[in-house]
């Protein structure tokens, strides 16, 4: 197993100030923004780009963590068990503009649940999706992301793994000898 | 809801045939589900399409509204397709047995079976000789295993826990599928249970299971932090077990007075259907310290959970 560290630290905080910006340069206002982390790995993620956010504006933004577990493709398909985690949504996300928040965009499958369960809570009149790592060229739906951390090449057997622990962010890839 | 975190692990079992076969770990793992069907149950849009390729049967050998709604909705609210028998206007009647009437139904291609029937054990035995997931809805005077997960899932909800508390389970124990299940469940979870109620429908040795046995009611109610009023079983008193229905209810009924007079609160609760006046009197089950009507709300949640985890379990 060789692993390969593609961001460490300094360089994601520099590309979520970057995101948070872009998110801030497209709205100006963001009283009717709502930032919403996809459940489990997105939350980190989102929390960080809602903590600049609201640093930025001086505005409190609307935060929430979305889980699309029951909206799945691969139900009964899986190996591995899916099982939902808890998730928080306590406001209207009628006429707002969403940013939904993963940490990697890889098949897009994900994303798809989470478009359909974002649908079952109202009309946003904008939805948006940021991720800090876009596999490109594993898409198996036609979904891309409006806000990108980093574009990374990798086979179908990589694995690109995000930690994020306050104390140590890193993005790194694992690729399994053959 | 954080302080019950999902652990991520499949259910131990194929069929959910009572709460004997399940783990601490199995019964927590449908609470943390539960807990995420309780809150779609509350949003606008009360339904999730997770199942919609499946069918559902639901076969009741026997009476039910509470179970059978509870049962039916839930599997609404999963997009599942739904098939409702109920035997009194089945070929059940015409002599076909419970094995031909099931293999008849799926070989309509159902894939879960959800069976209430009056033989102890019905469910069991139909999980050996069938190709379907089967979900005991109450067997005979065995397991009523769903009531007994929600009944668990209310008092976790309104106590925080379950681990330490402890449970009186007051009335007919003797016929009751919910005590039997009620007393694997919560003891399970680290719960103390007691049993309440007339000699004549306490099972003997039932003390084997770990209970404690009380023949008063007060002293039953001053020990505990909550009481789960079970129902007379009025259609099931082939033999004469207590003089009359006054008598009982003089002893064994749950009163205003008898609460105010333990000095402390506790949680009253009932699977229903409640005899008003006879188990239970109307203002104690109206009450604030009532959580009747939670346990009915928490029941579709639970049996969504259930229906979800065993279906994902695709084998």
């Amino acid at each position: 197993m060789e692993e390969r560290i593609i961001l460490n630290q300094k360089k994601i905080d520099i590309i979520l100030e970057r995101m948070a910006h872009q998110v801030y340069e497209n709205r100006i206002d963001l009283s009717n923004t709502a930032i919403i982390g996809l459940l489990p790995r997105g939350k980190a993620i989102a929390e960080a780009i809602h903590e600049r956010l609201c640093r930025m504006s001086g505005m409190k933004i609307a935060f929430g963590t979305l889980d699309s577990t029951f909206y799945r493709d691969d139900f009964r398909r899986s190996d591995k068990p899916i099982l939902p985690t808890a998730m928080h949504l306590d406001f209207q996300i009628e006429n707002k503009y969403v940013v939904i928040v993963d940490d990697v965009l890889y098949t897009g499958r994900s994303v798809r649940s989470a478009l359909n369960a974002l649908s079952d809570f109202g009309r946003p009149l904008k939805t948006e999706l940021m991720v800090l790592i876009d596999r490109r060229y594993n898409r198996e739906l036609p979904i891309q992301p409006d806000y990108v951390g980093e574009v990374v090449d990798t086979r179908a057997h990589d694995k690109v793994k995000v930690s994020f622990e306050n104390s140590e962010k890193k993005v790194w890839i694992s690729t399994k000898q053959p | 809801m954080d302080q019950h975190k999902t652990t991520v692990k499949r259910l131990s079992v194929k069929h959910l045939l009572g709460i004997k076969d399940l783990t601490k770990e199995d019964i927590e793992q449908i609470f943390a589900t539960a807990d995420e069907f309780k809150s779609i149950l509350n949003r606008q849009v009360r339904k999730v399409p997770t199942l919609r390729d499946m069918t559902i049967a639901n076969l009741f050998f026997e009476n039910s509204t509470r179970t059978k709604l509870s049962f039916e909705l839930a599997e609404k609210r999963l997009s599942a397709d739904v098939v409702n028998f109920a035997s009194s206007s089945s070929s059940v009647s015409k002599g076909e047995t419970l094995i031909d009437t099931v293999n008849n139904i799926l070989s309509m291609k159902v894939d879960m079976v959800v069976m209430r029937h009056p033989a102890p054990g019905a469910c069991a035995f139909l999980s050996k000789h069938v190709d379907a997931c089967i979900v005991n809805a109450g067997d005979g005077t065995h397991e009523h295993p769903t009531q007994a997960l929600l009944d668990a899932f209310s008092i976790r909800e309104k106590l925080g826990d379950i681990q330490g508390k402890k449970v009186v389970i007051v009335g007919d124990i003797l016929h009751s599928r919910v005590a039997l299940s009620n007393i694997y469940c919560l003891q399970k979870l680290g719960a103390e249970v007691m049993v309440c109620g007339i000699p004549t429908l306490i099972p003997r040795h039932i003390e084997s299971l770990g209970v404690k046995v009380s023949y008063n009611l007060k002293e039953a109610l001053q020990w505990c932090d909550v009481a789960n009023m079970l129902r007379i079983q009025l259609e099931r008193q082939d033999t004469k077990y207590f003089p009359s229905l006054r008598e009982y209810t003089m002893q064994f009924g749950l009163t205003k007075d008898l609460l105010n007079s333990i000095g402390k609160e506790i949680v009253v609760m009932h699977p229903g259907p409640i005899n008003r006046g006879v188990e239970i009197s109307s203002d104690v089950a109206d009450s604030d310290q009532s959580i009747i009507l939670q346990q009915v709300e928490n029941g579709v949640a639970i049996r969504m959970a259930v229906l979800y985890l065993l279906a994902e379990r695709k084998d």
